[in-house]
């Protein structure tokens, strides 16, 4: 195994950052702004995790925290960060790395912006899926997040099934997403409506999103999508570019058209439910990810590391706030976004009338 | 309602209404066979139930009060209901033609673009902060959220440049998630408010009010008055804002006017009934099969047919899942979605 190499090409007049081994068998590249973004993003979600493992009911100062990360802090201060904290910090940095590769990838797919897979239906699959399992099987913990990724996927089969008429159309994706999802909203809303008080409730606040109280269980489950799909979706992802030219363009330049949206589409599929299974419904973040990722970036396909990352940072931040912001104590972090999504959409009504006008 | 001059000057033959006279026999065959429809949707409204009464029966105790269980579960229950889901039916169907003629979006649907969800969103909020409790206190947040939502939507969707029908849809489900989101937030909190919602936000017409009914009719009357009002303009505006002025209609009044009578609808149906998907789509979408692009026709159509399919779902309602019962929005979801789906596999989406 050797190193990777690090080195700074100029590809006409931008300067590009590239990573790879040093055969140049592999290789990762992007502009050095994205680059310079991604780190920001990347610093800024890690030094929010941080903060978060400090805080709480029991302070603890930062340098004990190091100090437990590595396996050097004392027993007590060990049961706070490792069975506590982090737990939830990870869930809530991969869960929102799911989220934001997930979106990039749709909007890149669908080449629109509001095509993401809180629209598409993939989430309110997911939670049909785990309303089922504690609405009607009466199911908690593990089997929930295993009908949430279950009702996914079977949701993005259906969706795709019915989209297909002599191939795929963005757009007719979308829509019949939309459909799809207008049903299964109804079948929530039934779920909720016939059952009792207590389990409505909790329920609800299961279709907020929230990664309160999430362990090492959702940890590994959304960890092991993250681990092993991104590398996938970064292979796949540097023709989201070529495929926003059109089939024919992406053809011509040597794209495999059909081959790169499949394995496109399903990992993202994948990794919102993953996601989904682990934190619930978050809003929003599949959303925002992508278009602010791309405004840091300036480029309009902001490419799904930065996405990513941009995801990891939001959901962080939400959380913190979801956390301290408020007196009363913890919110679930789905209302945080909700609220961040609400001046999102605003901003680009703003700006979309703005660019119009 | 053939001829009429709400256009002037008028160049004969460009006329919609200058239809063969063998059309126009079909047009009001097609009407006379909707009203049918309806009827028989009523007399089975008033009769099925987890208690059914026989036709006869039900004729008798409608007109006289007996004191009988019967006339009872007919006057109190039955009765309410239906005319409840004539006066809802009738307006989500009107709501749904005049945004599909406004916006010329075959796709366009008051649950769809979010305008039903507007209205819930507005009387949540009253009623958890502002403590509003009285559903004649509902309907005027619901018109006001009906009315934002709607200007939302329409300037997210991109009315402007280029306006297409799926980016109105997108944009509407996009800031539907938002209020929803809100709506959730603010209740999760609230156990007694969220357990009413929930059994609101289904849609259904169930154990409403009389008074609700009739504090909310004349605002379904006016919204109803001024769609119908409306057909002839709404044919101008089909040609073109240009063709349109050029005829001697003015595009803005007519757009404004006909966000008055969607508000006016949308805000009076969603407060007496809740969300109610579909229904708005459905409806403009049989009545141009039978009628063609004529909209005062549509809208004759919509008026009766509207209630006709709201009420037979809502029988379906009672009898599939008896003796519970399905909530007619979950009914009209499971019919109207695969329609919706069915639109949208059509090869091309073409604007009306």
């Amino acid at each position: 195994m050797t190193a990777p190499v690090l080195r700074l090409t100029r590809v006409g007049g931008a300067r590009r950052i590239v990573l790879g081994s040093p055969a140049g068998r592999f290789s990762l590249r992007m502009p050095l702004r994205s680059a310079l973004v991604g780190t920001g993003l990347l610093v800024l979600a890690l030094a929010v995790s941080l903060v978060s493992l400090t805080s709480g009911d029991f302070p603890i100062p930062v340098t004990d925290v190091l100090r437990s990360l590595i396996g050097q802090g004392n027993p007590g201060t060990d049961f706070i960060v490792h069975e506590l904290r982090l737990p939830r910090v990870l869930v809530t940095l991969l869960v929102g790395a799911a989220f934001g590769a997930s979106g990039t990838i749709f909007q890149g797919l669908t080449r629109n912006p509001l095509g993401s897979p809180d629209f598409v239906g993939l989430t309110v699959g997911a939670a049909t899926g785990a309303l089922i399992v504690i609405l009607v099987l009466g199911g908690g913990g593990f089997a929930v997040a295993a009908g949430a990724v279950i009702g996914c996927l079977v949701t993005a089969v259906a969706i795709y099934l019915l989209a297909f008429r002599h191939g795929v159309q963005p757009f007719r994706l979308v829509l019949i997403g939309i459909g799809v999802s207008a049903l299964l909203e109804a079948m929530n809303s039934y779920l909720i409506y016939r059952a009792r008080l207590d389990e409505a409730v909790s329920a609800q606040v299961w279709l907020i999103g929230s990664t309160n109280g999430r362990g090492w269980t959702e940890v590994a489950l959304v960890g092991v999508a993250v681990a092993v799909l991104l590398p996938i979706v970064l292979h796949h992802g540097r023709h989201l570019d070529m495929l926003a030219l059109g089939d024919e363009t992406a053809t011509l330049h040597g794209v495999p058209v059909e081959r790169s949206r499949a394995v496109l589409a399903l990992c993202g599929v994948a990794l919102a439910a993953a996601a989904t299974g682990a934190a619930g419904p978050i809003a929003f973040v599949a959303l925002a990810a992508g278009p602010l990722a791309g405004r840091l970036t300036r480029s309009p396909h902001a490419g799904i590391l930065p996405g990513a990352l941009m995801g990891a940072a939001l959901l962080a931040v939400s959380d913190w706030l979801a956390q301290h912001a408020w007196p009363g104590g913890d919110i679930p972090v789905g209302n945080v976004t909700a609220a961040l999504g609400g001046v999102y959409l605003t901003w680009l009504l703003v700006h979309e009338r703005r660019r119009l006008g | 309602m053939t001829t009429g001059t709400g256009l002037r000057p008028a160049p004969v033959g460009a006329q919609p209404d200058q239809a063969p006279p063998s059309r126009t026999a079909r047009r009001w065959t097609g009407l006379a066979v909707g009203l049918v429809l309806l009827a028989v949707a009523v007399a089975l409204s008033i009769a099925v139930g987890s208690r059914t009464i026989g036709l006869s029966t039900v004729w008798q105790v409608l007109w006289h009060d007996t004191g009988t269980p019967e006339s009872v579960i007919v006057h109190q229950l039955r009765l309410p209901r239906t005319v409840l889901g004539i006066g809802v039916g009738a307006a989500l169907g009107l709501a749904g033609t005049l945004m599909q003629a406004l916006t010329r979006n075959p796709l366009a649907e008051p649950g769809l673009l979010g305008v039903n969800l507007g209205a819930s969103t507005a009387v949540v909020l009253a009623i958890a902060f502002l403590g509003v409790t009285s559903p004649t206190g509902y309907v005027w947040f619901a018109f006001v959220g009906a009315a934002l939502t709607s200007v939302v939507v329409f300037a997210l969707g991109g009315s402007g440049r280029a306006p297409t029908p799926e980016r109105q849809v997108l944009a509407g489900v996009a800031f539907t998630s938002v209020l929803g989101a809100i709506v959730w937030a603010v209740l999760v909190s609230r156990r007694e408010v969220f357990d009413r919602y929930r059994h609101w936000d289904v849609g259904s017409l169930a154990d409403r009010e009389t008074s609700t009914i009739v504090a909310l009719a004349p605002f379904l009357a006016a919204g109803m008055v001024l769609a119908l009002v409306l057909g002839r303009q709404l044919n101008a505006l089909a040609l073109g804002d240009e063709s349109a002025t050029s005829m001697g209609a003015r595009p803005g009044r007519i757009r404004a006017l006909g966000m008055v009578a969607i508000t006016l609808l949308c805000g009076a149906a969603t407060a007496a009934s809740g969300p109610i998907w579909f229904l708005g789509l459905a409806v403009p979408y049989a009545a141009r099969m039978f009628v063609g692009s004529d909209h005062r026709w549509i809208l004759a159509y919509a008026l009766v047919l509207g209630p006709a399919l709201l009420l037979a779902s809502d029988v379906a309602g009672r009898v599939l899942v008896a003796p519970a019962e399905l909530p007619v929005g979950v009914v009209t979801a499971f019919v109207g979605a695969p329609l919706f789906i069915a639109l949208c596999r059509r090869r091309r989406l073409s604007v009306l």
